[in-house]
């Protein structure tokens, strides 16, 4: 503070406040819609809570909305976790692996792996879809869990974060490893690892948040219902052309569907910012 | 900058870097080569024969107005989007910033709407603005003005820009809030001392200093606007009403998986390529220009 101004004080608060009601008031909206019955949201707009928060979630969560097909959202919510988890485990373990060969080794053509990998941050799903499609198609993975996860595990973002950070590592650390008789795998899984607790806590939180709110992969690669993941499946529920639109349904879901991701951020928020950040560099 | 005590392994590495490089190319390299083979290709609906045309899907592509309608969209779309996450993002940030008492507890609410996905940002608006039920839409009934944006494709496309751009500011903030931290606290008290009110001081040193931060910004939320935004697209408006939300990237989707014109698809994939490689070239060549300072 440079000086003291005590209208201006005020402003800043009225400001921030006023950023915390735009951030809050549409998750309050959709939260006390989930709360009442369906027909009490048809044409009116409730203020306060109602009485149904627990009929609507045991709903939501056992038999899902019934004009699409009553997928259970636990169901979808497992389907979500295990796919989130999955791009989490497999980006980090490769991206550790291939930081590890570029940085701790020579051999030929290691500039060149380096630059096929960098290649990937220029290839977002979006810009390939269909012949990623076809891929996954050939290859017998439609409606598996790998067909969801392994094609968005390659990251050229964590490796390169590895790498960075592999290269912060004294160099007399490997050598003193090695003058103890160390190999290659000792030092990784003694040293390298243990080291890099804190960037893989922050890549954990960031991918964990990727992982669960991919949406075009899973819409193309899933069309069995029960490999539907949650927030895909609440597009479903938008569209319901001859039946009452039970908006208290699709609001509990869209509660559901970003709770654990928001409650990582609220536990993690350190190494969220930390992942956030150095991710982006 | 290089180890200079690495270890002696024939196999080894190759053995470390096989995962990754495997992925890579079964799941970017090969598809994004098909893509652009494709893009030569004519095939008919079926599948059973392809032409090499050379070009031609390329031609066509631009002589369809509906592809300029929709790069005119994405570009309204990514504009406004931009500029009205990064604006609010900025405004929040600076206020965080003066704040002594806590801090903590603004910072945290406003940084985890980051969690929400694109797609459920754009229902919670979906709901808001919903014409029979919405809070916001019998609002703006009351006012006299008229919401429908089932019907209206201008509303259509501000919906959609809301919602995209409330989901970009958790993201905008943690950056500008970094960024304003950075700036020497000596320099805002040198200009105090000088006389120069709080507008003038955020104006002249505040603001300038930070451009780093907001150019890295502007590319990370253009390139936000044209790839992440594909599922509050789908979920709120499907491309509609009459493709007035129809962004490239739904275009893609939309002409390949539904229309099922292959070349056609493809030919897009390849310029969205393109618009990607030179949008990663622009943030390299930025982030390597800001070392140096």
């Amino acid at each position: 503070m440079i000086e003291n101004r005590p209208t201006l004080n005020a402003l800043t608060h009225v400001t921030l406040v006023i950023g915390i009601v735009i951030v809050i008031f549409p998750i309050y909206i959709a939260f006390v819609a989930s709360t009442h019955e369906a027909r009490d949201i048809l044409m009116t707009v409730q203020g306060w809570f109602g009485t149904n928060f627990i009929e609507n979630y045991s709903t939501v969560l056992e038999k899902g909305k019934a004009s699409t097909g009553s997928i259970s959202v636990a169901l979808m919510m497992w389907n979500s976790l295990v796919m989130a988890l999955g791009i989490v485990v497999g980006k980090i373990s490769i991206s550790i692996l291939s930081a590890y060969a570029i940085v701790y080794f020579r051999f030929p053509f290691r500039m060149f792996f380096f630059w096929m990998i960098f290649v990937t941050l220029m290839l977002p799903v979006e810009v390939r879809i269909l012949p990623t499609y076809e891929v996954v198609a050939n290859l017998g993975l439609l409606n598996t869990y790998p067909g969801l996860v392994l094609p968005l595990i390659a990251s050229a973002t964590a490796t390169f974060l590895f790498r960075q950070f592999f290269l912060t590592i004294p160099d007399e650390l490997a050598e003193a490893a090695r003058v103890d008789g160390a190999g290659p795998f000792r030092f990784f899984f003694d040293i390298l690892l243990p080291l890099s607790r804190t960037n893989i806590a922050a890549l954990f939180v960031i991918l964990f948040i990727y992982g669960w709110n991919q949406y075009l992969w899973p819409l193309l690669v899933t069309t069995e219902q029960n490999m539907t993941t949650i927030v895909m499946g609440i597009q479903a529920m938008l569209y319901v052309p001859d039946d009452i639109n039970e908006w208290n349904i699709t609001m509990a879901t869209a509660i559901l569907a970003m709770l654990p991701p928001v409650l990582i951020i609220i536990v993690m928020q350190r190494q969220f910012v930390k992942g956030l950040v150095e991710t982006e560099k | 900058m290089e180890k200079r005590s690495t270890f002696n392994n024939l196999w080894l590495p190759y053995l470390l870097l096989a995962p990754q490089i495997i992925i890579t190319f079964i799941f970017f390299i090969w598809p994004a080569s098909q893509a652009l083979y494709q893009s030569f290709l004519l095939e008919d609906a079926f599948g059973l024969s392809s032409e090499f045309i050379w070009f031609e899907n390329f031609e066509v592509l631009f002589s369809d107005p509906l592809y300029f309608d929709s790069i005119n969209t994405t570009f309204i779309f990514s504009a406004a989007t931009t500029f009205l996450s990064l604006s609010t993002a900025l405004l929040f940030a600076v206020m965080a910033d003066r704040v002594i008492r806590g801090e903590m507890a603004y910072k945290t609410i406003l940084t985890w709407p980051y969690a929400v996905a694109p797609a459920v940002a754009g229902v919670l608006w979906l709901f808001m603005f919903s014409p029979s039920n919405g809070i916001l839409a019998l609002a703006l009934k009351d006012w006299g003005y008229d919401w429908n944006h089932i019907l209206q494709g201008g509303q259509a496309l501000v919906l959609v820009v809301i919602a995209a751009a409330w989901k970009q500011i958790a993201y905008n903030f943690i950056f500008f809030l970094a960024g304003l931290q950075m700036i020497p606290k000596s320099l805002i008290e040198a200009a105090a001392i000088d006389g120069a009110g709080p507008a003038k001081r955020f104006w002249t040193i505040i603001f300038p200093l930070l451009s780093p931060t907001t150019f890295f910004l502007i590319v990370v939320n253009v390139v936000y606007a044209f790839f992440d935004t594909f599922g509050i697209i789908h979920a709120v408006t499907q491309g509609g009403p009459y493709k007035s939300t129809e962004i490239l990237v739904y275009k893609v989707y939309n002409d390949g998986f539904i229309g099922l014109d292959l070349g056609g698809s493809a030919a897009q994939s390849v310029i969205l390529m393109f618009i990607v490689i030179s949008l990663t070239v622009i943030q390299f060549r930025y982030i390597e220009r800001r070392v140096k300072y």
